[in-house]
């Protein structure tokens, strides 16, 4: 606890990439190479276990103690992202590296009005916010079951698969 | 003198959930608060709650509140809003003022789910408008509709100023930055991360210098402070921002329980000076149960819990439960309290919790 440290989740707000792939929820690149994949952003132990259950096929495990970090069993998941909007700390993003020749597929939640258009674009945005590349909105769902959280697909360029997080708010005025 | 058998005040989280379970043994049960609609602070949560599905995790706040008051009405607990309750005596008699008109009710046991208020800090400037607790923000955006401001400069970046910000720019507000004077960010890592992918940056180590502004905040001037957490010279920078929310903290509202001669300890962890109690929620004045933030500041979901806790152990007392179900029940309750204080953020809390039971022990003996 004494330790001085200037980046990583505690100091920035943002989970470092040695964080995630040090914790049990990041798929492994071999993995993500496959296809479509659950990536779990979730890095402190919290109490907090929805996403356990929100996955049918039984690919993330949190037991108990409700504190310990989800575990994604990766050949389990089979990259649904049903698991998206379940997460309380909306955490959970997917990330499919085969959507295309020259694009990759993030989905991630979102609880902001208005909602994107698909087909429309957007500025993508990276874990800090900074906007990164332009990405083409591929389908948004809503469902009672979400209870407001809307899941986005968004397609950007596939060097950007390991940053890109969200899209840019759209305050009309700025972002079209 | 009206009479009732239970008199729980405070219709939050802990004061629903303490009613609800002693009705439902069958107790009558009155509920008092002094604002005109029950919830406490429940109904502006309007993010997904944390925990397990026992803890209704990943129901949004406002939604379990709606349950709660259901589940009130449905128990046939009575409830009187627009009840300021301004003196616990001797005998259990509680000074009220109901309806416009004073009156003293005595109640056989009593529940104090008073709850906390939000800490001011000050600076140049903090009386200007637009300085404003996170948590009114909070009501203005959420109960009210009412965006407090455009660019908004929050202090603090434990839960409540973390979550604020975020509901803060859902309702369509801008926020400049959120300042924290530790080093580390105090709430959880997904909060912080949600409202950095907005783009929100969070700068720890600094604090507001002063809030600048004619008859209203125009600006603000936050600066680093250093590790005896004073400002260190020309570190200053100044941010265009129209509202300053402060998320400091809060204090539990303990006047009640201090009338009442509720032995009280500070404890910082829990917010403060907080009624010193036992396993059952009793406090060491016999009859006078305490529940919630008053009983040590948590979240709602701690407060539920432990308001179910009062009320068993009251409807136990007064004979509605057998000693083996309420032991049940009450293990039960036990267990997902414990959920909710093990981990980096709860480990402190649950420490300092048991130091409140040791006190009892020490004080009043086992029991």
């Amino acid at each position: 606890m004494a330790k001085e440290i200037r980046s990583g989740i505690e100091v920035t707000g943002v989970a470092s990439i040695e964080e995630l792939k040090n914790s049990p929820g990041f798929p492994s690149e071999k993995r993500l190479k496959k296809g479509p994949v659950a990536v779990i952003e979730c890095v402190q132990e919290i109490p907090c276990d929805p996403c356990e259950k929100a996955c049918p096929f039984g690919a993330i495990k949190v037991g108990k103690p409700i504190t310990n970090l989800p575990v994604l069993y990766e050949d389990k998941c089979v990259g649904c992202g049903r698991c998206i909007p379940f997460c309380p700390g909306l955490a959970i993003f997917l990330v499919d590296t085969t959507f295309s020749e020259t694009e990759a597929l993030i989905k991630f939640p979102y609880e902001y009005l208005p909602l994107p258009k698909v087909n429309s674009l957007v500025d993508a945005v990276d874990r800090e916010g900074k906007v990164v590349a332009k990405a083409k909105v591929v389908k948004v769902e809503t469902s009672d079951k979400y209870d407001h959280t809307a899941v986005i697909s968004i397609a950007i360029p596939k060097r950007f698969v390991h940053e890109v997080r969200g899209i840019a708010l759209n305050r009309g005025d700025k972002n079209g | 003198m009206l009479e009732t058998e239970i008199a729980v005040i405070g219709a939050g989280p802990a004061g629903l959930s303490a009613a609800i379970e002693a009705a439902q043994a069958g107790a009558k049960v009155l509920l008092i608060d002094e604002n005109a609609k029950p919830g406490g602070q429940l109904f502006k949560q309007i993010h997904k709650f944390f925990g397990s599905k026992a803890h209704r995790a990943g129901v949004r706040g406002i939604d379990i509140g709606r349950q709660l008051l259901q589940e009130t009405r449905e128990s046939g607990v009575k409830v009187w809003l627009n009840c300021v309750v301004w003196g616990l005596f001797e005998d259990k008699v509680l000074g009220i003022v109901h309806e416009g008109k004073s009156d003293s009710i005595k109640a056989k046991k009593i529940i104090l789910a008073t709850g906390a208020s939000e800490n001011a800090v000050s600076f140049p400037g903090w009386t200007l408008p637009g300085v404003m607790g996170a948590g009114a923000a909070q009501t203005m955006i959420n109960i009210h509709r009412v965006l407090p401001g455009k660019r908004i400069l929050m202090l603090g970046s434990g839960n409540v100023g973390l979550i604020v910000s975020y509901q803060l720019l859902q309702a369509g507000a801008e926020v400049a930055a959120v300042v924290e004077a530790a080093p580390k960010i105090g709430g959880y890592g997904v909060h912080a991360s949600k409202i950095r992918r907005a783009g929100v940056p969070i700068i720890t180590s600094h604090t507001i210098k002063e809030v600048i502004g004619e008859s209203q905040v125009e600006a603000a001037v936050i600066a680093a402070v250093n590790k005896e957490w004073s400002l260190i010279p020309g570190t200053e920078k100044t941010l265009e921002v129209d509202t300053v929310c402060i998320a400091a903290g809060l204090t539990p509202l303990a006047e009640l329980a201090w009338m009442a001669g509720c032995e009280c300890m500070y404890l910082p962890e829990l917010g403060g000076y907080v009624p010193i109690h036992n396993e059952k929620m009793e406090s060491t004045i016999r009859g006078v149960y305490v529940a919630g933030d008053l009983a040590g500041v948590e979240e709602a979901s701690c407060a539920m819990e432990e308001g179910r806790l009062a009320g068993l152990s009251v409807a136990e007392e007064l004979g509605y439960l057998e000693e083996h179900e309420v032991k049940r029940r009450r293990e039960e309750v036990v267990e997902r309290l414990k959920a909710l204080r093990i981990g980096p953020f709860g480990e402190q809390r649950d420490k300092a919790k048991q130091k409140l039971v040791q006190a009892w022990q020490k004080k009043l003996g086992q029991g």
